[in-house]
Formats: structure tokens, C-alpha cells, sequence
């Protein structure tokens, strides 16, 4: 039998976090982004049973990115916190700020521990507020830590290349149609540069809405109002076209 | 017979030993909540009077709740039990709904609702009972749908209309008069209204429109559309229709005799 190797901690952490890492980056990419009347998640999604994005509670969203089950696991346990919190304590008690620390708390200790895998999971937790300064967007990596994020946020797949695009584009108070069309653009950009198509069938999208009557804010956004909103951004390019003939 | 009054005197059904009970178990009191289906929908109301014995303790209380967006919950009984109740039954169908992303179904969150009631008959037999009336809009079968349970939580459909409570015996007598399957969702809510207001006639424990202050019975209609409450203004409007045809015929709307 052979004397098992020395791994430093440091070496054992740094392999732990490459593997999560690298789990994550193989899912599907997701981008969270504020416009004028809230926050709107979009991602590229095939599935119509198996959701990317859920409502945690009624200002708060949950998006997550990497190995299905594990963050199916979070997402649950999620809902359970805020629905027990608010039920002990008041509905107004229940915030992305509370659960963003109990997910960091958690990812943190599977992600520390030695015995478990780590998650291959990045997740974010967004509670949108009465006015676009109230909204907050927390960025979840796989090591529990917290990154506080503002105007947009992209996760999984090709993060880095999407991040660098949106961050040049966006800017506040968007339509629902502008943000959702810069989302789109951003998700088919490839890490070599080029673009692919999304239709809207592979489309993942829900908002958190400020301006919704009901104190639950959290909408998916599917069938034809998801085509209205994607073809109305077309109407807008094809206008665009006619008045720059129109100049020459 | 014989034989058994020689040897096993207990058997004999007169003559069984029942378990002590604790004083009079009384029907839930002081409410009376009516529910009726319509084409496309259902509505359910109720009073806004609570009694403590001869005394009224609350002329505005609230016992017509939303449960979800497709159904609501009417309680007759001991009202902090029974806010307790409603409130945990609220939470249990959202709870269920974020985390299985579906809604129950209608009968799902009839039997959830039965389960929780049946584990208050302990408390129910020492006087502290919560009966509901339970209605909802089945999505599925496009219908308004009535439950009503009973103080063990055995819960049975109704068809066309239902009533609970110390007054649900005037209501139902008026409603059995009125009611008919083709009826409007103006009509149903104010059926509901003319059934309250029979039941308030006889019943001490059931408040009537209250003109005066402007508490109006709180009526709720359940469509595809979801759960909608009306407003004070359309509640005072049916209370006001109602009074001023009642100041001719105080016992309301007559029926044809055969």
C-alpha cells in the first residue's frame, strides 16, 4: 500500500476551486441586468420543466448557473428560508441581503469542508426595490464568497466574455425590450468572437417588476409576449434602417 | 338480549359507558359565511361580526380570506384560531408553488385544507373550533368549486351553494329560494348579500350592512380572472339596492308558490 501524498492546503483549495470552476464554465451562460421598471434574467435555456431562474420570495429572484442539482438543492432550501422567515417574523422581514449571506454560509462551509465536493455552482440572489436605487444584485461564486453587483451581472459558460460586452452597452433605465434585446445579444456572443442565433423557444426569462399590482414581483416571460418583446426591438431596428435612407 | 343483560349489562346500547366530555360542545358561533357558484366562477362572503356571548367584541372583523390567487377561505369559529389557521394555509399553497413551480390543484389544497383543521379537533372538542367554507376557481375544469367541512376536517363538495356558521341555517332556507344555475356575477353577489342579510334577521351573531358606519358584509368573487375582493364602493352599492327594496318588503324577495 502506498503512503497516500502531502497536498498543502493551498494546493487542495486551488484544485478544489479550479474543478468548481471549471464545472461552471460548461453550463449555459445567464445574465442578470436592471432596467427602468426592475430586474430581468435571461439565459439560454432548452428546457421547459427545468428552470434557470425562480422566485425565492416577493422581491427576490434566484438565478444560478453550473450542475443542475446542486443549486436545485439551494433554490429549495431558499424558499424554505424566506417562507419560514416571513412567516415567524413579517413578510417585510425577508431580504436578498439575509439570503444572500445563508447561501455565502453555506456554499462556504460545502466549499471549505474536505469531505464534500465542492458546489459547481454560481448563483445570484436580486430583490428588486421601490425605486432603482433600492435594487440589489448579489453575485454568489462558488466559494461563498459575496459580490455586491449593479446595472449587470453575467454567470456561467463564457462569463467573461459576456460581462465585457454588457458592460460596454448598458446603461439605466432601460425598456424591458432594450434590455431583453442587449441580453440576447450578449448571450450569442461566442468566446471566439462571433454570433450565433437564439431563438426565442431557447429562451429562459423572468423579471423581477417593480410597477406589478400584487406584492409578488416575480414574472416569467414566455410565449408570445416573450415574441412581442423580441419582435418589437426588431420593428425598432427595421425604423431605424428607413431613417437613415431617408438621410441620404 | 336476555343474556346479555345477565352477563355483559355494558353491551347493551343503551347502557355504554360514553367518555367525560367537556361541558357542551357548541356549534361554531357567530358567523355566518355563504359561498355560490356562477357560470365562470364562484363567490363567497361573509359577516363582520364577532360575539363574545351576549356581547359583540368586533363589528368590522375580517373572515373571508384569498388563500391563493384561484381560491379563498371563509371561517366560522374562534377567530384567532382560525387567522392563525388561514394565514399557515396561505403560506403552505405558496410554498408549495415556488418550490414545485405549479400551482396545487383545487382539490390538493381542499384536502390540505381538511388535514389542518382535523388536527385541531382537539382543541375544537374543548370548544375552540375552526370550520371553513372553501371555494376556488378549478383552472382546470374552467368552474367555480364550494368545500365545506365539517369540525373533524371531513369535507364535502357542494353543488350551486353553500353557508357555515350560527346563521348558515337562514342563509341557506334564503338561498334555496333565490338560487338558480344561470346566474350573472352581479346576481351571485348580490344573492350572497340577500342570503347574509336573512341570516343577520335571525341570527344575533350575524351582523347585517351596517349603513351607519359603512361596514358592508365582505364579498369576494373567484373567476379565471383570479381572486377579486369588492370594493366598499360596490359592496354599499348591493347593501343600498337590497335596503331600499327591503324598506317595502322587510323578508325580501318573494318566491312563486309553486
Amino acid at each position: 500500500m502506498s503512503t497516500p501524498f502531502y497536498v498543502s492546503p493551498q494546493q487542495a483549495m486551488a484544485d478544489r476551486a479550479e474543478y468548481a470552476r471549471k464545472g461552471i464554465a460548461r453550463g449555459r451562460s445567464l445574465v442578470v441586468l436592471q432596467f427602468a421598471d426592475g430586474i430581468v434574467f435571461v439565459g439560454e435555456n432548452p428546457s421547459r420543466a427545468l428552470h434557470k431562474f425562480s422566485e425565492i420570495y416577493d422581491r427576490i429572484g434566484f438565478a444560478a448557473a453550473g450542475k443542475y442539482n446542486e443549486y436545485e438543492n439551494l433554490r429549495i432550501g431558499g424558499v424554505r428560508y424566506a417562507d419560514m422567515r416571513g412567516y415567524t417574523y413579517d413578510r417585510a422581514d425577508v431580504t436578498a441581503r439575509g439570503l444572500a449571506n445563508v447561501y455565502a454560509q453555506t456554499l462556504g462551509t460545502i466549499f471549505s469542508s474536505a469531505a464534500e465536493k465542492p458546489y459547481e455552482v454560481e448563483l445570484v440572489v436580486a430583490e428588486v426595490g421601490d425605486t432603482p436605487d433600492g435594487d440589489q444584485i448579489y453575485r454568489l461564486p462558488h466559494d461563498g464568497s459575496i459580490v455586491d453587483e449593479h446595472g449587470s451581472v453575467a454567470v456561467g459558460g463564457n462569463a467573461e466574455t459576456i460581462s465585457t460586452y454588457l458592460d460596454q452597452r448598458h446603461r439605466d433605465g432601460m425598456t424591458l425590450a432594450e434590455a431583453l434585446k442587449l441580453a440576447v445579444q450578449s448571450l450569442s456572443r461566442d468566446t471566439n468572437g462571433s454570433e450565433r442565433e437564439i431563438p426565442a423557444e431557447r429562451l429562459e426569462v423572468a423579471v423581477l417588476d417593480r410597477t406589478r399590482p400584487q406584492a409578488r414581483k416575480f414574472k416569467r416571460i414566455v410565449g408570445r409576449q416573450l415574441s412581442r418583446l423580441l419582435e418589437g426591438e426588431n420593428a425598432d431596428t427595421s425604423s431605424e434602417e428607413s431613417d437613415a435612407d431617408d438621410e441620404e | 338480549m336476555d343474556f346479555l343483560s345477565d352477563h355483559q349489562p355494558a353491551m347493551l346500547p343503551g347502557n355504554r359507558q360514553l367518555p367525560p366530555t367537556q361541558g357542551v360542545i357548541e356549534a361554531p358561533h357567530g358567523t355566518t359565511i355563504v359561498a355560490v357558484t356562477f357560470p365562470g366562477g364562484v363567490v363567497l362572503a361573509g359577516d363582520r361580526r364577532a360575539t363574545m356571548g351576549n356581547v359583540i367584541a368586533q363589528r368590522d372583523i375580517e373572515k373571508v380570506f384569498p388563500a391563493d390567487e384561484y381560491s379563498a377561505v371563509g371561517i366560522a369559529g374562534t377567530a384567532g384560531l382560525a387567522v392563525e389557521m388561514v394565514k399557515l394555509f396561505q403560506l403552505e399553497l405558496e410554498h408549495f408553488e415556488k418550490v414545485e413551480g405549479a400551482q396545487l390543484s383545487l382539490e390538493g389544497k381542499a384536502n390540505r385544507l381538511s388535514t389542518m383543521i382535523r388536527s385541531n379537533l382537539g382543541m375544537a372538542m374543548q370548544g375552540l373550533a375552526v370550520v371553513p367554507l372553501f371555494a376556488g376557481f378549478d383552472v382546470d375544469r374552467g368552474i367555480g368549486r364550494i368545500f365545506s367541512y365539517d369540525v373533524t376536517g371531513g369535507r364535502s363538495q357542494e353543488l350551486g351553494y353553500a353557508a357555515t356558521g350560527s346563521g348558515s341555517v337562514f342563509a341557506r332556507g334564503a338561498m334555496k329560494k333565490l338560487f338558480h344555475d344561470q346566474l350573472t356575477e352581479d346576481e351571485a353577489t348580490t344573492l350572497v348579500v340577500q342570503a347574509l342579510y336573512d341570516a343577520a334577521d335571525d341570527d344575533s351573531a350575524t351582523g347585517g350592512p351596517d349603513v351607519a358606519r359603512r361596514i358592508y358584509p365582505i364579498v369576494t368573487v373567484i373567476t379565471e380572472d383570479g381572486f377579486r375582493r369588492l370594493t366598499d364602493d360596490e359592496s354599499s352599492e348591493i347593501a343600498r339596492s337590497i335596503l331600499e327594496r327591503r324598506l317595502q318588503q322587510p323578508d325580501g324577495p318573494r318566491a312563486a308558490l309553486l
